[in-house]
């Protein structure tokens, strides 16, 4: 009905996941998509990823940007992403990387559901731009 | 999606929240907040399995300790066989609309137990909006089976003030030592409190804080204007309020606790003191007068923004507000002839419809 005048916005989890206590791309991400107009829920370091997926659920996030730098990625990663799926999560949640993933991995973790992984180069503009583009329809 | 296709999504998500599943919860809270089409509908069919939980208000200035005490509040709730709801609502950018929601940093107790269910709202510079949203959330968490819902908020402004009146109680935490912070409580906030906490009591000027509470939270009580009533819960008592009649003075006076939300002390009697409330309100009726007048605002809520909906439409239809503006800069018109005229249809309606009522009895 067009009298109910929607207000969307996209909702974003920035995670830090695992023993890795570097957060300040975490943070630039966060305060990035927050003055994107986005709605962004800071995780906080070191957490399990049975965390994340409680938050990614109760939340009911659009994004899930999971932030890693410890090289713990292909342990971590998939626990996620099978939580998700364990509460019906996964289906309509974009889920990006952030971080220090080799080359190597990055095809393992985009077959695990990945759906970007965004290194020491991508500029903050374009990661937005693949969220704006990418969020999910609801 | 077409019409009939969504009502059927709609169902089977109403029905999937009834069963307890949490993607189902967590999506319809989103519908409510982003006020989606068919919210409304959802909020009606939640509306038959609420009135069960318990719901308590926490809203105190920044840095006093809220997200800390909720979190250890969920944790002592669960140990005490509840279920929990956490709403926590932060400020939006009023510019860009973004907003970096970080109660839930706080939430380290609950870790990966589902059964306490932890939600972080944004003020979307929705005006009056928010409290709509608000209430309709407790609404979803009550029908999903909450025992006890927290609403979290910053307390400022009227608005903040709005959002915990749809608590059963509210509490206001208090930093130590902060004067200023008590004169804020002055400005308003404190006829709103049930049961005042004095967090971090274990800081410097904790007991200077708690001694001016009880002496301010004395002398409201000894304010003429209250005499003879029941304090600031005389508003509230509506039809059901039977209060005085069993002889002894039952009234609510704000007790002032002392906790230390890190440690968890003075926890367990801080939340004793909230059941104690509970079981206070119960007593002759007056939960039901708040609840009556709850939802007698509620629906005053929801036919002011319909209404008003649905003059917006009726300007546009007559060439927008610019034109009346215009002419009122003029001074061709007024204001009150503009609303006059824009009403004159609305008016001739319902003054229709009651004639008919009148022939037709």
């Amino acid at each position: 009905m067009s009298t109910e005048q929607e207000q969307r916005t996209i909702r974003c989890l920035v995670a830090k996941v695992g023993l890795d206590g570097h957060d300040r791309g975490a943070h630039v991400i966060a305060r990035a998509f927050r003055d994107a107009g986005f709605e962004v829920i800071y995780s906080g370091l070191h957490k399990a990823p049975e965390e994340i997926v409680q938050a990614a659920v109760q939340e009911d996030v659009d994004v899930l940007g999971i932030s890693i730098l410890s090289g713990a990625h292909n342990t971590l990663v998939p626990k996620i992403l099978d939580g998700l799926r364990e509460y019906d999560a996964f289906e309509d949640t974009l889920v990006i990387v952030g971080g220090i993933i080799p080359e190597d991995d990055r095809e393992t973790l985009r077959e695990a559901g990945v759906a970007e992984i965004f290194g020491p180069g991508a500029s903050m503009e374009e990661t937005v731009e693949f969220v704006r583009e990418n969020a999910p329809e609801r | 999606m077409s019409e009939g296709e969504r009502e059927t999504a709609e169902l089977e998500l109403i029905e999937e929240l009834l069963d307890g599943k949490h993607r189902a919860l967590a999506r319809v809270i989103s519908k409510i907040e982003d006020r989606s089409p068919g919210y409304r509908d959802l909020v009606s069919a939640l509306h038959a399995h609420t009135g069960d939980a318990d719901v308590i208000g926490i809203t105190g200035s920044p840095g006093a300790g809220k997200s800390t005490l909720v979190d250890k509040m969920a944790a002592e709730y669960r140990e005490r066989g509840y279920t929990v709801g956490v709403i926590a609502i932060d400020p939006s950018s009023p510019f860009t609309g973004g907003a970096v929601l970080g109660d839930r940093i706080r939430m380290a107790s609950n870790v990966g137990d589902m059964d306490v269910f932890f939600r972080s709202m944004s003020a979307r510079g929705t005006l009056g909006g928010l409290s709509t949203a608000t209430t309709d959330a407790v609404k979803a968490f009550d029908a999903f089976g909450k025992d006890k819902i927290i609403i979290e908020t910053v307390g400022a402004g009227q608005n903040e003030v709005d959002i915990v009146s749809t608590a059963d109680t509210v509490a206001v935490l208090v930093p130590p030592s902060s004067g200023d912070d008590v004169q804020m409580l002055k400005a308003g906030i404190l006829e709103i409190a049930d049961v005042l906490v004095v967090n971090k009591a274990d800081m410097d000027g904790a007991d200077r804080t708690v001694m001016e509470l009880r002496e301010m939270v004395r002398m409201r009580n000894d304010s003429p204007s209250f005499a003879g009533h029941h304090g600031a819960e005389a508003g509230y008592d509506g039809d059901g309020g039977a209060t005085g009649e069993d002889g002894e003075a039952d009234t609510w006076e704000p007790p002032v606790l002392e906790t230390v939300a890190k440690t968890g002390e003075g926890l367990e009697g801080f939340l004793d003191t909230l059941a104690e409330h509970r079981d206070w309100l119960e007593r002759a009726g007056r939960l039901e007068g708040k609840v009556r007048n709850r939802y007698a605002e509620e629906i005053r809520t929801l036919l002011r923004e319909d209404t008003s909906r649905l003059v917006t439409r009726e300007i546009e239809a007559r060439g927008g507000l610019d034109a009346y503006v215009d002419a009122v800069m003029d001074r061709e018109t007024d204001p009150y002839t503009v609303a006059d005229e824009v009403l004159e249809p609305l008016r001739e309606c319902v003054e229709e419809r009651g004639r008919q009522s009148e022939e037709e009895s």
